[in-house]
């Protein structure tokens, strides 16, 4: 009891500890100018990530884009028609996926998207971040779908609705609040992710909010920031990280409400 | 020994049906490999009441999913025989088992209403989802048609747009009814629909049931003898043999079935020697 005791108190502090430190650091550097404006030159004091917030809000936006169709439909797959080898062999590659280091994942995406085209780009961090997603969408989506009962869906058959019929009207919309959790927290996930970015969407100075050129990512700012020698540069990296850990925050928050509102209902 | 149950005092159903609505031949079903009923053959007069009763395990919902051709929606099953309603075959080649069910109604042992859908959108769902009607004043006249068929009418007619989860089990299960009434079929399959059911909600589908077949041909399964005596004009009783295969015993009006049963097997299953 004492053991279990201390170290749940310990663990407890150390993210206490972690959570303090970045909001007494990157609080002194979040004003609006932060918020609003581009990066300034070395030497140059002030400037902002404005153009690291939008561009993680793009490269994010398309990952989602991307991931809802895949992740959600083989997640319908799975859980109406996944029987067999083939679905077990869907299911294992997701688990794997899911463990693969997102620094592979970067490389995987260079390799196919940067390379070929000699050019970094949002897009190929975008593509990153779906292959990211995917593995915790494609569960998340089976295991909402499989929650509605079968009786529900025979019930959508019986009327004369067509099997897709039956899915998309009946199925889905009971399936959704659980399908929207699996989803924000997938973007949770990859919001804070750096690793695969370095290599694709690479960061830029500038206004980019074209996904085919490189773009300002917030997480990638923060890594450039925090490994400059710069102490401006250091305050800025703590602001950004706490712009970070708010949005995560943020995400999770909404991911539970998402989960005891249905709960509620039922 | 167990009493026989009383049956309705009405007039018999004669013993061979003049207007046969559904003709089951030869039906068989497997789940994957495993066989689960064999060669049923059952007639289903126009406008009348048939229950199919028998033990658990005898494969009567299975003959009766095979009757919408809902059997073959779960994964590795399959069914396979003739099924003529109105003198075609709706395993026929070409038949399309999604309009067939439009024709075939089916109401489940729980009530399984939509539950991200009101009390209105879940009747309307069916003649809104196959595309029947789109205009909304007619979808609405339609529900309320089929909701004062399911006796319903009056208790949900000032919470139409309330959630189909704040009506009573038995309230559920009526709205299912309405739902399955809306897209006008010809013939109402009812699996155990009072199994999950308090004696008093079970009176009032029993009630129900009755002015139903004045308008459909309602099959129900059912495990309870006193529901197949109370309120069907027929009778067919399955069992399930040695290897658990589902196969029918005997059928004919309810009237000499539970006074006169030709095989002694259904004798001994309504006096109550086994099942």
């Amino acid at each position: 009891m004492i053991l279990t005791g201390f170290c749940s108190a310990l663990a407890a502090g150390l993210l206490i500890m972690l959570l303090g430190y970045v909001i007494v650091q990157g609080w002194g550097a979040i004003n609006p100018a932060f918020l609003t404006q581009l990066p300034r030159p070395v030497g140059v004091s002030g400037g902002g990530v404005a153009n690291g917030i939008v561009g993680s809000a793009i490269v994010i936006g398309l990952a989602t884009l991307m991931a809802i169709p895949i992740g959600g439909l083989t997640g319908v797959y799975l859980a109406v028609y996944g029987r067999g080898l083939g679905a077990e062999f869907i299911r294992f590659l997701a688990e794997v996926l899911g463990g693969v280091p997102s620094i592979a994942v970067g490389l995987f995406a260079y390799t196919i998207l940067v390379q070929p085209f000699s050019h970094f780009s949002g897009f190929s961090a975008a593509f990153a971040f779906t292959v990211l997603m995917l593995p915790l969408m494609v569960r998340t989506s089976e295991e909402a779908i499989r929650a509605v009962p079968i009786s529900i869906r025979e019930g959508a058959l019986a009327l004369g609705l067509p099997d897709y019929g039956s899915i998309i009207h009946v199925v889905l919309p009971a399936a959704r609040p659980l399908i929207i959790t699996g989803l924000l927290l997938a973007i949770a996930r990859i919001t804070g992710e750096t690793a695969p970015l370095l290599f694709t969407a690479f960061g830029s100075q500038f206004w980019e909010v074209n996904p085919g050129n490189p773009m300002a990512v917030l997480a990638l700012q923060i890594f450039t920031y925090a490994i400059s020698p710069y102490d401006d540069w250091h305050r800025q990296a703590w602001g950004g990280a706490l712009i970070l850990i708010f949005a995560v925050l943020v995400l999770n928050v909404a991911a539970r409400l998402a989960v005891s509102r249905r709960t509620k209902k039922l | 020994m167990m009493e026989r149950p009383t049956l309705a005092a009405e007039e018999a159903a004669p013993e061979t049906i003049a207007d046969v609505a559904l003709d089951a031949r030869d039906v068989n079903a497997w789940y994957g490999k495993k066989l689960a009923i064999r060669d049923v053959s059952l007639e289903f007069g126009r406008n009348s009441i048939t229950a199919i009763m028998g033990p658990s395990g005898c494969g009567k919902t299975t003959f009766l999913r095979c009757l919408n051709r809902i059997h073959e929606s779960a994964m590795g099953a399959r069914s396979a025989g003739q099924v003529m309603l109105d003198g075609r075959d709706i395993y026929g080649p070409g038949t399309n088992p999604v309009v067939t069910r439009r024709r075939i109604g089916m109401v489940f042992q729980r009530p399984n209403p939509f539950p991200t859908m009101s009390i209105l959108e879940n009747v309307t769902a069916g003649p809104r989802r196959t595309g029947l009607l789109k205009n909304p004043r007619l979808l609405r006249e339609s529900a309320e048609e089929a909701l004062t068929k399911a006796a319903l009418f009056g208790e949900v007619k000032d919470k139409l747009g309330a959630p189909a989860a704040t009506l009573s089990g038995g309230q559920q299960q009526r709205l299912c009814i309405a739902r399955a009434l809306a897209v006008k079929p010809e013939v109402l399959l009812m699996d155990e629909p009072t199994s999950a059911l308090d004696p008093l909600s079970t009176l009032k589908i029993e009630e129900l049931m009755e002015n139903l077949a004045s308008d459909f041909t309602v099959i129900i399964v059912t495990h309870n003898l006193q529901q197949a005596a109370r309120v069907s004009d027929y009778t067919a009783f399955m069992l399930g043999d040695a290897d658990r295969v589902g196969m029918l015993v005997e059928h004919g009006p309810t009237q000499r079935i539970f006074t006169h049963p030709r095989d002694s097997r259904t004798e001994d299953y309504i006096t109550g020697r086994f099942g």
